[in-house]
């Protein structure tokens, strides 16, 4: 199944506001999708059996610069099936302030791998996931503050009084 | 009982926790589940530094007696930072860090990253194919040396000693070849972007080759020790049992994700290198002792591969001696560009690691020869993730056996 495939079958299933776009310039293209849908479009690209999306490889939080800000998710697909690869994407306007991070639904419900993934993508770029389980820091320490993979992140220097060098 | 408390900072400010209470509701619940486990319960903490978690891992099991009844993995204890450093370093500054991804399997780490840059670059074509030779010839090997270190800490962690032994005197041939060719024994740099740091020591192929004959006896002689040895059988066969569509749910890949029974190899899938031009087959779990996916059968998968990769090191080893023979004028750096600046794209470079899919997800800005985010995907991250869901109701003892047939490397988890 080719991408314009993929994209007629989304459009078909959900109507046109669910592709907001498309990007072709890479090697690898990608769907960008409504934000709100991205739950419902991985389950139906999961489950039809077209498609057999059944692999989550890599689920990428993004922060696209203070310049641009948006902040993004970017999730990689397989089928194992079908040798079948697609990259989706979903972005939000957000201020960057830490009382209002931008969220995105979890697909922890169709992919259990994205679990831990979107604890990362919380942990590191301060990306709040709706409807996960358990959405706590994973690898920082649970009273770390701020988020070091924001581009605005400036490096501690002291965690509960011990210098950091 | 309140078990765990945290601190207000005493300088005036409010604690993040404090006052965004809507982004801790999962923090708040886990306290609550801890501090409120029922008087029989005990609430244990295994790890960090468990012999069988072969390092930093620190696990929280609540139990009933010596029944498993749930496990927590706190993981980030080695958290090296390797996604920002990259966002500051060149990619080929980069390289050194990937190997400490999975420290015990170097080579394909690096080989992963550099293919990945390479095909933005657009010349993955232009690479000499003995370069391509001699990348996959040390993946093998360090393949090898990665699957002798699991077998022998598995023995380990089951209670034989021997086996152990034996594995680290064969893998101590491998570090040695390596260390010859790249100069380091663990964490090599040798494949870069465009090349590689040198063309392999004279002698080397010859040397391998005696490696090999050598090898191949002691494997024989492991299986005989440890793969039929009963008691490991009964330790092992029916525990932990992880079937096929968990595995692919929770995003297993490698041999932990082949022991369920699914011939899913990336060698084969995306045929990268010269991989398409080797013979090789890919050992899948077929529950010969016991069910599809147990402990033993992700354990006889690494057994079987380290033949099929053999089998590899002497094609490599053919090709090397016979077509693509070294010369005096071949020089392995000849393509190394003199700035790697991709054009702006975004790509996402897979490859088969010693532990399963290794993914490095690059965003190039085109303007700097600095990603502009880098990501990694640890096998072994999404490994670990299946733990808590096939060590439920398990005795604590058969918790050890079941870490270990998973064979994840911390480095490669919290990266």
């Amino acid at each position: 199944m080719s991408f314009d495939d993929i994209k007629l079958l989304l459009t078909d299933k959900f109507g046109e506001a669910v592709v907001l776009g498309e990007e072709r310039t890479g090697m690898q293209p990608a769907l960008l999708i409504a934000p709100d849908r991205i739950a419902d479009v991985c389950l139906e690209l999961r489950n039809n059996p077209k498609t057999y999306f059944d692999f989550l490889s890599c689920l990428t939080g993004m922060d696209y610069g203070v310049d641009d800000g948006r902040f993004g998710v970017v999730y990689h697909l397989a089928s194992i099936p079908y040798h079948l690869q697609l990259t989706l994407k979903v972005s939000r306007l957000n201020d960057r302030n830490e009382d209002n991070l931008p969220s995105f639904p979890s697909v922890s419900g169709v992919y259990r791998t994205a679990d831990w993934h979107e604890r990362e993508a919380y942990d590191l770029v301060g990306i709040f996931f709706e409807g996960h389980p358990d959405l706590r820091r994973i690898l920082l320490p649970d009273d770390w503050e701020g988020y070091p993979l924001r581009k605005d992140y400036q490096a501690a220097e002291y965690y509960k009084g011990i210098k950091i060098d | 009982m309140k078990r765990h408390c945290l601190v207000p900072r005493n300088d005036g400010k409010k604690n993040r926790l404090e006052t965004t209470s809507k982004y801790n509701e999962a923090l708040q619940s886990y306290h609550k589940k801890i501090a409120e486990a029922s008087v029989e319960d005990m609430v244990l903490n295994m790890g960090p530094q468990h012999p069988s978690t072969h390092g930093v891992l620190r696990l929280e099991l609540i139990t009933d007696g010596e029944i498993v009844k749930e496990v927590i993995p706190h993981v980030g204890y080695l958290h090296r930072c390797f996604e920002k450093h990259a966002e500051s370093l060149t990619y080929q500054q980069t390289i050194p860090f990937t190997d400490r991804l999975d420290y015990l399997a170097s080579m394909n780490n690096s080989h992963a990253w550099v293919m990945g840059v390479e095909k933005m670059l657009g010349i993955d074509k232009d690479i000499p194919k003995r370069v391509e030779y001699i990348r996959v010839l040390v993946c093998e090997l360090n393949r090898i040396a990665s699957h002798l270190i699991a077998i022998g800490t598995y023995g380990i962690d089951i209670g034989a000693f021997t086996p152990f032994l034996w594995c680290f005197r064969d893998r101590e041939h491998v570090m040695g070849m390596l260390e010859w060719a790249s100069g380091s024994r663990m964490l090599y740099n040798y494949i870069w972007v465009g090349g590689l740091f040198y063309d392999l020591p004279v002698g080397f192929e010859e040397r391998c080759r005696e490696f090999v004959e050598y090898f191949k006896p002691k494997m024989v002689e492991l299986n005989q020790l440890l793969t039929d040895n009963q008691i490991f059988i009964n330790r092992t066969a029916n525990v932990g049992v992880l079937p096929l569509d968990v595995a692919i749910n929770c995003g297993c890949s490698g041999p932990v994700l082949r022991g369920s029974g699914l011939k899913y190899d990336l060698r084969r899938i995306d045929n990268y290198s010269v991989y398409p031009e080797l013979e090789f087959d890919v050992p899948i779990g077929t529950g010969a002792m016991g069910t599809t996916g147990d402990c033993w059968d992700r354990y006889k998968v690494r057994v079987d591969e380290i033949d099929q990769s053999l089998r590899m090191v002497e094609q490599c080893l053919d090709r090397l001696q016979k077509e693509l023979k070294r010369t005096p004028d071949f020089d392995p750096r000849a393509k190394l560009p003199r700035k790697i600046t991709p054009k702006a794209q975004d790509y996402y470079a897979r490859c088969e690691g010693a532990k399963g899919e290794l993914g490095f997800y690059f965003v190039a800005d085109g303007r700097t020869e600095v990603p502009f985010r880098a990501k990694a995907r640890g096998p072994s991250f999404n490994n670990l993730s299946v733990l808590p869901e096939i060590s439920k109701g398990v005795m604590i003892a058969d918790l050890i056996a079941i870490i270990g047939s998973i064979d994840f490397v911390l480095g490669e988890v919290d990266r």
